[in-house]
């Protein structure tokens, strides 16, 4: 919302310079974005009169005038196409300042002698429009200063309203705020009523008082369209934002402007019989002023006339009726449309008008008659014209009073204000009050409050007008509890700890990825889909965050890191039903050598260990065992791919990247890379203390030689299933390919380690344990032993 | 004393002096202690003298051992320090080169922000709490008292996912709800993590963090409200901040609040910056959520994580934070 600070002056008196009143709104609630000039600096510009226009003598696109400036009559040569003798034009005169810095001196133009310039209104900057002179309409003078004439030392405040303020989208609503602020008095325009000169006209109706509480309208009839809009208005239009068209739509869209009631003017010619307010019925279809054919059904609001719709309620008329320079009699429509009634139309047809935002807002049901008057006004002084009666049907709807405890409003802004001070407030902002006993007032809001509802919001209208800041602040009262702390829970910081000082990077990355990336690290799962997705490479919302992390490996490879080591926290999404399944993840990536370049240290690249270390120390920190189960995944290497399990189930994949898809993915040497439930990492136990042994324990090594195919893992559980209550630990130190052995197969250098808590084992004890594992291992899974 | 003795004596003395390392002062040793040594030779013939003659060689017999035993011992210390000195010496390392290990990672800029916020809240008994990011219209718009085609909807650039089933949620304000619904007041509770609009520039991204706080018990006030968040500001950012606190809308709070931190920049100009948004807790959510607005009152409040941690650390561009560059996030250790 664009508010002139000139216009604002006629309907209230702040004394305060644009600046404060734009802080002292902004305090209120009414956030002013920017403050700004309507025009540049510029100076020796005077109105003037063009008296005679001849050709050039040396210049086909130049013209000879002679101007009357005020006080003599100059001779300018201009080049604009449209100068014409009798128009009132800028002219620069010898000397003026222009923006810009241009300077306007006497000149010879093809040798003949031109003293000053006259303007367009690009080149005083005062909007972008370049083709030809700027124009005057009006009551303005030769000689008169250009700057005073349109009133160029105005300021524009823009305003950024919130939802709930649409009684402040026009001049009226912010300076009716204002008077509150500076608890002055404010004017309001003349919208006395204009007798008919005749009894012709339409008659309106509404279907439904809840869509259309209030419907006026008016014919105007013989009007002269086509006479020009007031230069003082096209201004106002153009400092709101506005484009001035021509006067009837100017004229509406000036008392939207001003009063916040937006007008529609038909065509009256292009009217059958009567209008009405009514919901569409399905297969109508409307062309808006715009151009664009609407289809239209029961969830649309119109208003029609006995041939159809004619207009899209609260939102735009139709091509149609629409008024033009040349309509001889125009029916001025100003109604009330409910905002429920119109809620949705412009999502639904994409429609942006200012009508709309009003209307979505709630626009004030007393002042349609009012806004048809001024309307009325301004017709009869720029295009002339019989008004005929003003027809209505409907009026506004009784408010509902409102209670307010001041035991309340202390309550909620912790400190009382005196029942003088909230009284006053709210009786200046429109609302009636009455005393109701004890500390509550019956409140009455006025009919441009849609927004004052229920206690609370007349407590923050009494909070705002006074400032948030200058509000009592009282002691507190606050009820203590403690929370939980879950002894067996590991606490996330340390999941992050551990992965630093292991070297990684944490990163975020966008959750919504392409979907053709995460199709191929995921093996194909089913997306959940953006519906309007920002961009084709943001349509699916992740099923793996390696999605995200490939990006980065890209990202930093091409910015030449040879190395990296990267995590993110984060949700995976997969369709579930109806529902999206959203498990908190955490993914890693790891490229590049196994250690950073050191003068002592391998440059071999990292390997399938190196990470699976890394989450056996995150696990160990949660107290449980990770077990990795050889087990294929489409996006990972097929003899480098591993089911994460814990306690039995799955909870996630380690593996190197399938190199296929890291060259189809552009990644350079595939990554490893890793995704686990974050919960697995987080659930801990609480510790629970065991005597300490101080029985000797023993060690006894076995030589495994078993088939290269063969997990190390199982070799592992079968010790530890066949090793008996005293075998504490199980450990692999070798794994030996190659001379003395078969072809495909291995040696696996597995430690036993044998203890009692009690007392100290005997030899024979523990060769009967080996001996059962060795016979479990060969029976179970067919091994052979080196001595 | 015999000269025979004193010649032995200074003999074996100036051979202790000159061994050079262990082995020749353990010959010095064997040739004149040892037991066919020459000084034990000597104490062997006291058998065959007088006793007086014997006394008296005896004593000075004894007495050169017993200096000669002493000087051994000197000698091997000394030896042996410098035989540790040399060992050491050879042992010798550059300290000065690099150490070996993959060094520390660090955390992404924006977990650092909310960690800290997540901290600074925990000290006055805030607990972090999480929600899903795909959310239902429920739980981010209606509960939130945003009824269907209201234009305050429209301030959120809405994602839609599942042919408009579900939402990605606009802002943490819906995890607010989904705890209410969960637990009993009180309730003193922040919610970090990513929301999503429609929105995508220089200055915004279509995915970012918030962190929402609610507290929910008997007698909190809009005072309370201003007075925590006053302190949380200025026990943020490390200093006084000045702030203002400016009327704004939004559904789910009533009344509802923006505050601004005043700043100066390098050149000097000074200004009003906003940095979050908050009021008190609409008396519609707290009875969609079967709290009674009667006995409970609430505040909430919603900040974006980005731009605390570009105020807190001088970050200038937004876009950094999603790119995950290596030089970028080694800035955060």
């Amino acid at each position: 919302m664009k508010v002139s600070t000139q216009w604002l002056a006629e309907w209230v008196s702040v004394t305060d310079a644009p600046a404060a009143l734009a802080e002292r709104l902004t305090l209120a609630g009414l956030e002013v974005d920017s403050v700004e000039p309507v025009a540049p600096a510029f100076s020796g510009v005077v109105v003037a009169r063009v008296d005679a226009v001849e050709p050039h003598p040396d210049a086909d696109r130049l013209r000879v005038c002679q101007v009357d400036s005020g006080d003599a009559t100059v001779q300018i040569v201009c080049g604009a196409p449209n100068v014409r003798a009798g128009m009132l034009v800028p002219l620069a005169t010898v000397g003026a300042e222009l923006p810009g810095g241009v300077k306007i001196k006497q000149a010879k133009l093809r040798g003949v002698a031109s003293a000053g310039m006259l303007c367009s209104a690009r080149e005083l900057g005062l909007g972008e429009a370049a083709s030809g002179l700027m124009e005057l309409h009006g009551d303005y003078q030769p000689g008169q200063d250009f700057r005073a004439a349109i009133g160029a030392d105005d300021q524009i405040i823009e305003i950024e309203l919130t939802p709930n303020r649409g009684d402040c989208a026009s001049v009226r609503g912010v300076a009716r705020d204002a008077a509150v602020l500076y608890e002055s008095d404010w004017m309001p325009v003349d919208c006395a009523p204009i007798a008919a000169t005749h009894e012709q006209g339409r008659d309106v109706a509404a279907v439904d008082p809840e869509d259309c509480p209030v419907f006026c309208g008016r014919l105007i009839q013989n009007v002269d369209a086509a006479r020009p809009t007031p230069t003082w208005m096209q201004e106002r239009l153009r400092r709101a934002g506005l484009r001035p068209k021509h006067a009837l739509v100017d004229i509406t869209n000036y008392v939207l402007l001003e009063l916040g009631q937006p007008m529609h003017a038909y065509d009256d010619a292009q009217l059958q019989g009567n209008l009405v307010a009514r919901r569409a019925a399905k297969g109508e279809s409307l062309t808006l002023l715009n151009d664009q054919t609407v289809e239209l059904d029961p969830a649309c609001l119109v208003i029609a006339d006995d041939q159809g719709p004619v207009g899209l309620a609260g939102a735009m008329g139709g091509a149609g009726s629409a008024v033009t320079p040349a309509t001889r009699d125009v029916y001025l429509e100003s109604a009330c449309f409910a905002p429920d009634a119109v809620a949705g139309v412009g999502r639904r047809f994409k429609l942006v008008s200012d009508a709309l935002y009003r209307y979505e807002r709630g626009v004030d049901p007393a002042l349609q008659a009012a806004a048809l008057e001024r309307a009325t006004q301004l017709v009869l002084a720029i295009c002339g014209g019989q008004p005929g009666p003003v027809r209505q049907v409907g009026q506004a709807p009784e408010q509902a009073p409102v209670t307010l405890r001041l035991s309340r409003l202390a309550a909620l802004l912790g400190g009382a204000i005196e029942e003088d001070k909230v009284r006053s407030i709210l009786v200046r902002l429109g609302c009636s009050v009455r005393q109701d006993g004890g500390d509550q007032l019956q409140v009455t809001p006025p009919s441009h409050r849609y927004d004052l509802r229920i206690e609370e919001d007349l407590v923050e209208e009494v909070a705002r007008v006074i400032g948030y800041d200058h509000l009592p602040g009282g002691a507190r009262t606050v009820e203590m509890r403690f929370g939980a702390v879950a002894e067996d829970a590991v606490d996330r910081a340390r999941v992050h700890d551990v992965l630093c000082g292991r070297g990684y990077h944490e990163v975020i990355t966008y959750s919504f990825v392409d979907a053709a990336v995460d199709a191929a690290l995921s093996g194909g799962l089913p997306t959940v889909a953006v519906d309007n997705p920002i961009a084709e490479q943001m349509s699916v919302m992740r099923t793996t965050l390696w999605s995200g992390l490939v990006g980065v490996l890209k990202h930093n490879r091409a910015r030449g890191a040879d190395r990296l080591r990267v995590y993110e926290l984060g949700l995976q999404f997969h369709p579930d039903g109806q529902d999206v399944r959203q498990p908190q993840m955490l993914a890693g990536l790891a490229s590049g050598r196994r250690h950073p370049e050191h003068w002592d240290a391998d440059q071999t690249p990292v390997d399938f260990y190196d990470i699976k270390g890394d989450l056996d120390v995150l696990m160990q920190q949660a107290g449980r065992a990770l077990d990795c189960e050889a087990q294929p995944h489409q996006a990972l290497h097929p003899g480098q791919s591993a089911r994460l399990m814990v306690d039995g189930r799955p909870v996630g994949w380690l593996g190197r990247l399938h190199p296929a898809v890291a060259r189809q993915l552009d990644l350079g040497p595939a990554p490893i890379v890793f995704e686990i439930e974050l919960g697995v990492l987080l659930q801990g136990h609480a510790p629970a203390y065991e005597p300490v042994a101080d029985q000797p324990a023993v060690r006894r090594d076995l030589a495994v030689v078993c088939d290269e195919a063969m997990p190390v893992g199982d070799l592992l559980r079968v010790c530890r299933s066949a090793g008996g209550e005293n075998l504490r630990q199980t450990g692999v130190f070798d794994v030996y390919r190659g001379a003395g052995l078969p072809d495909s197969s291995k040696s696996v250098a597995l430690s036993l380690i044998f203890q009692d808590k009690t007392r100290t084992l005997i030899d024979r004890e523990v060769d009967d344990a080996v001996a059962g594992v060795r016979s479990a291992l060969s029976t179970e899974l067919g091994v052979g032993f080196r001595e | 004393m015999s000269e025979d003795l004193k010649q032995l004596h200074q003999d074996a003395a100036s051979r202790i002096e000159a061994a050079s390392d262990l082995s020749a002062l353990d010959d010095v040793r064997v040739e004149m202690l040892g037991k066919k040594g020459r000084i034990t030779g000597l104490l062997k013939t006291l058998g065959g003298m007088e006793p007086d003659q014997r006394r008296q060689f005896g004593a000075e017999v004894n007495a050169a051992k017993q200096a000669l035993i002493e000087q051994i011992n000197t000698r091997r210390a000394v030896l042996e320090r410098a035989a540790i000195d040399a060992k050491l010496a050879d042992e010798a390392i550059d300290v000065s080169l690099p150490g070996r290990g993959d060094g520390y990672g660090g955390a992404h800029p924006i977990r650092r922000v909310i960690d800290r916020i997540s901290a600074l809240f925990g000290t006055i008994g805030f607990e972090v709490v999480e929600g899903p990011e795909i959310e239902d219209d429920y739980h981010n718009f209606e509960a939130l008292n945003f009824p269907p085609n209201h234009p305050a909807r429209a301030m959120h650039d809405t994602f839609y996912a599942g042919q408009g089933s579900r939402v990605l949620r606009t802002h943490t304000s819906s995890v607010q709800i989904r705890m209410m619904e969960e637990r009993e007041p009180p309730l003193r509770i922040i919610a970090p993590g990513r929301v999503y609009r429609c929105d995508s520039d220089r200055t915004h991204s279509p995915m970012f963090h918030q962190l929402e706080g609610l507290y929910v018990a008997r007698g909190v006030s809009f005072a309370d409200l201003r007075a925590d968040l006053q302190a949380f500001l200025s026990a943020f950012f490390e200093r006084d901040v000045k702030t203002r606190f400016r009327p704004s809308y939004f559904p789910f709070t009533e009344p509802s609040c923006e505050v601004d931190i005043h700043y100066q920049d390098l050149n000097g100009r000074e200004g009003w910056m906003e940095i979050l948004g908050c009021g008190m807790v609409h008396p519609n959510v707290l009875r969609a959520v079967g709290i009674d607005p009667e006995i409970y009152t609430g505040y909430a409040f919603g900040m974006g994580m980005e731009r605390m941690a570009m105020l807190r650390y001088g970050v200038d561009d937004l876009r950094l934070f999603f790119e995950n560059d290596l030089r970028f996030l080694a800035q955060f250790q």
